[in-house]
């Protein structure tokens, strides 16, 4: 009995929790008991997948015991075992903040007792869409997490959020029905929706064919990873929802279209037909977005537009199809959802002790609390790109591979790359400056109470005063996700191993395609590129 | 394989319709484009399974191409599911939009409508060096960034306020500063007053 055949319990145990909570809406303690507890039984599960699949180890677990190519399959390897492990780890902290913040605040009579039923469902969601192996069940894994995020960033129903949620729902279902449809195409073409499968008999087709799906599979992925220009929706609609929800839509949802994009460019159309367009793609990414960023002044809005910008280093790696970019690709992405995700954390603890979002009315917050200037200060020097940081190594893999591609778009997206980590650094130094560095009364348009703070801090009642404002169950799972964030670093090697692993495993096609349908299967020669030396 | 030109047709009008309500302004029509695609989709997964045939598994020696293909009928089970969930959610953020705004449009984004009409001029970053010199004082612009400034900035510093006058004009019963008062002339200026929940006017 291998582990492997227990990764459905990832999808399952999270519904499951997800109905029990349900069951359990009346008792807001009890439901935050079993969906903590579920969810670290998942995290747990998920960690001795990555384990068993750490040396190269793909399995597939057929579901319901219909074998391949003809029932639903789930796929564990290196890859999607490091996703399912960074995206729980990092959904499990943002449970326990949203936790901490609804027991500071006493939500009892707030809608929120539906936001844990909620969240275990989109947690669900992207477990299924990381584990399957079947073209048909990640569109299902898609809109059940979908689902779950319109209802997620709708929460409390305000109008703001309904008006962000419009544009949300209308622009992901259109990308969903794209998706469909491509997949209607891929199954008319071909006969077959099994990944695997696919693999060997998208070959088989005519150049024209090919390339229509491949592009239509492209841009389907491309909405929902936010690729410029497909990106317009995310940092409209993002901003608006609660700090917890914004944390883990800009942690996750982008990286599981990223997770498509990587599987279709590597599984179903391995070769460079499209990797100049993704290229110039990539670049645009980075750059649109990171100018965006430095447009706004909210910090919220602000981050999801270095959101959006840094999808494109992904993109980058994606697009040379070399196994060093694919390599820093994957490593990238883990750093990101877990870098992502903390500033936003911190963005919600800001938003606490300011009163505000917005760098016109911050000031002097490095005074008030310097622990919160620690929790911002670290993670954003890490999506910046400051040297000991796994951002810098994830920058650096891109930019390698890049000049050992050595094209001449390759050197304009190392040099764009390296201009966006510049300008990400400007932009968050921006904060920095006006959030926490500057006095109080230099703001633009100076908060009352930051004005009055120093005087009240040293007066009595301050230690209350910070109590509620900076939970310490707030604070906990934000320095927790921080903390990972610099583990990536002091671990990045045992990491980059398993993203080169990860990436020469998927580059070669043959684990993945023999572990669905059987060892004896002849599996088609992936098609020579400039990159795979 | 071969399709039904019928289905063919009527796929093709049920997009052209579906795309063209979604881009309309009114959320009703925004739902009943989503749900043209959707069908439309729909009818596209079934032409996949190519001409109608027997049930699958029902009588035991049919020879295996009388049989129609299980799978896409399957699928749009599936799909028909999921359609369903995003149409009821729909329905209930119209209806909410309704509540709240009186009204079944797509509102504006405040903060885009905000940045759009922020001036390059950036108080802190593009600061002039200070020109105390000048004979003209009331158009030069100060170093502490208090010349875009706002009333609340000076009515904190109220003993502040009387070295450098801030020009003001009385316009539309309130006052406001003469900066001001000029980007009000402009299209797209500063002054988008907010409604009580967010929606801009």
């Amino acid at each position: 009995m291998n582990i492997a055949s227990f990764a459905p319990l990832a999808v399952v145990l999270p519904i499951l929790g997800a109905a029990l909570t349900f069951l359990l809406i009346r008792h807001t303690r009890a439901q935050r008991a079993v969906s903590i507890a579920l969810l670290s039984l998942t995290l747990a599960l998920e960690c001795l997948l990555l384990a068993s699949a750490w040396n190269g180890g793909t399995a597939a677990v057929a579901i319901g015991g219909w074998l391949p190519p003809w029932g639903i399959v789930m796929v564990v390897d290196q890859f999607s075992s490091l996703m399912l492990v960074v995206s729980s780890a990092v959904s499990l902290a943002v449970l326990v903040y949203a936790t901490g913040q609804g027991m500071a605040d006493g939500d009892q009579d707030a809608p929120v007792s539906i936001f844990h039923p909620t969240y275990l469902i989109l947690v669900a969601g992207v477990s299924n869409a990381f584990l399957s192996g079947d073209l048909f069940n990640l569109y299902v894994g898609f809109e059940i997490l979908l689902t779950a995020s319109y209802v997620l960033m709708t929460l409390g129903g305000t109008g703001p959020r309904i008006r962000a949620g419009v544009t949300y729902v209308v622009v992901s279902v259109v990308s969903s029905v794209l998706f469909l449809i491509s997949i209607a195409m891929v199954y008319g073409a071909t006969g077959t929706v099994n990944m695997a499968d696919l693999a060997i008999k998208l070959g088989d087709l005519d150049q024209g064919t090919r390339t229509l799906l491949h592009v239509m599979l492209l841009v389907a992925f491309g909405i929902k990873a936010a690729v410029f220009p497909l990106s317009f929706w995310l940092p409209d609609s993002y901003p608006t929802a609660p700090a917890p929800v914004t944390a883990v839509f800009a942690g996750l949802l982008t990286k599981v279209g990223v997770y498509a994009m990587v599987r279709t460019e590597t599984l179903l159309f391995p070769g460079d037909t499209l990797n100049t367009p993704l290229m110039v793609a990539a670049l645009l990414t980075m750059v649109v977005g990171i100018l965006g960023a430095l447009a706004q002044s909210d910090i919220k809005r602000l981050l999801s537009f270095t959101l959006v910008s840094h999808i494109g280093y992904m993109v980058f790696g994606l697009a040379m199809s070399s196994v060093a970019g694919l390599a820093a690709a994957v490593f990238y992405v883990a750093h990101h959802i877990t870098i992502q995700t903390s500033l936003f954390l911190v963005t919600g603890l800001i938003e606490r002790r300011g009163g505000s979002s917005s760098v016109d009315r911050l000031a002097g917050l490095a005074k008030l609390s310097p622990m919160l200037a620690m929790l911002f200060f670290v993670p954003a020097m890490n999506l910046a790109g400051i040297p000991p940081f796994s951002g810098f190594l994830g920058k650096v893999g891109l930019m390698q591979a890049g000049v050992e591609l050595g094209t001449p778009l390759a050197y304009a997206l190392v040099i764009g790359g390296v201009v966006t980590s510049l300008l990400t650094l400007l932009a968050v130094a921006r904060v920095w400056n006006r959030a926490f560095w500057r006095r109080p009364t230099d703001a633009e348009h100076p908060d009352p109470v930051l004005l009055a703070s120093p005087a009240r801090v040293s007066g009595p009642g301050a230690k209350l005063n910070t109590v509620t404002l900076l939970p310490r169950t707030m604070v906990g799972p934000t320095l927790g996700l921080v903390a990972l964030g610099v583990a990536l670093t002091v671990f990045a090697g045992p990491l980059f191993g398993l993203s080169d692993r990860a990436a020469r495993d998927m580059l070669d096609r043959t684990p993945y395609i023999q572990s669905v349908l059987g060892p004896d299967v002849p599996v088609p020669a992936t098609p020579a590129v400039g990159g795979m030396r | 394989m071969s399709v039904n030109l019928t289905l063919l047709i009527v796929m093709g009008a049920l997009y052209a319709c579906g795309i063209y309500l979604i881009l309309e302004r009114s959320l009703t029509r925004v739902l009943l484009g989503l749900m043209l695609l959707a069908n439309a989709t729909n009818l596209l997964i079934l032409a996949t399974g190519g001409y109608a045939g027997l049930a699958p598994l029902f009588a035991k020696d049919t020879p295996a191409q009388d049989y129609s293909d299980p799978l896409p009928q399957a699928l749009i089970l599936t799909s028909i599911v999921i359609s369903f969930a995003v149409t009821a959610f729909m329905l209930g953020i119209i209806y909410r939009t309704w509540l709240l705004a009186r009204q079944d449009d797509i509102q504006d984004d405040l903060e885009d409508r905000r940045v759009a009409a922020t001036p390059s001029f950036d108080a802190e970053d593009d600061a002039e060096v200070p020109a105390e010199t000048s004979e003209f004082p009331l158009t030069m612009l100060g170093s502490d960034g208090r010349d875009v400034s706002n009333h609340a900035a000076s009515n904190n510093n109220a003993d502040l306020q009387t070295d450098q006058p801030v020009a003001t004009l009385v316009a539309g019963g309130r006052e406001m500063p003469a900066e001001h008062a000029a980007a009000e002339e402009k299209p797209g200026s500063l002054n988008v007053d907010s409604g009580p929940e967010g929606g801009g006017k």
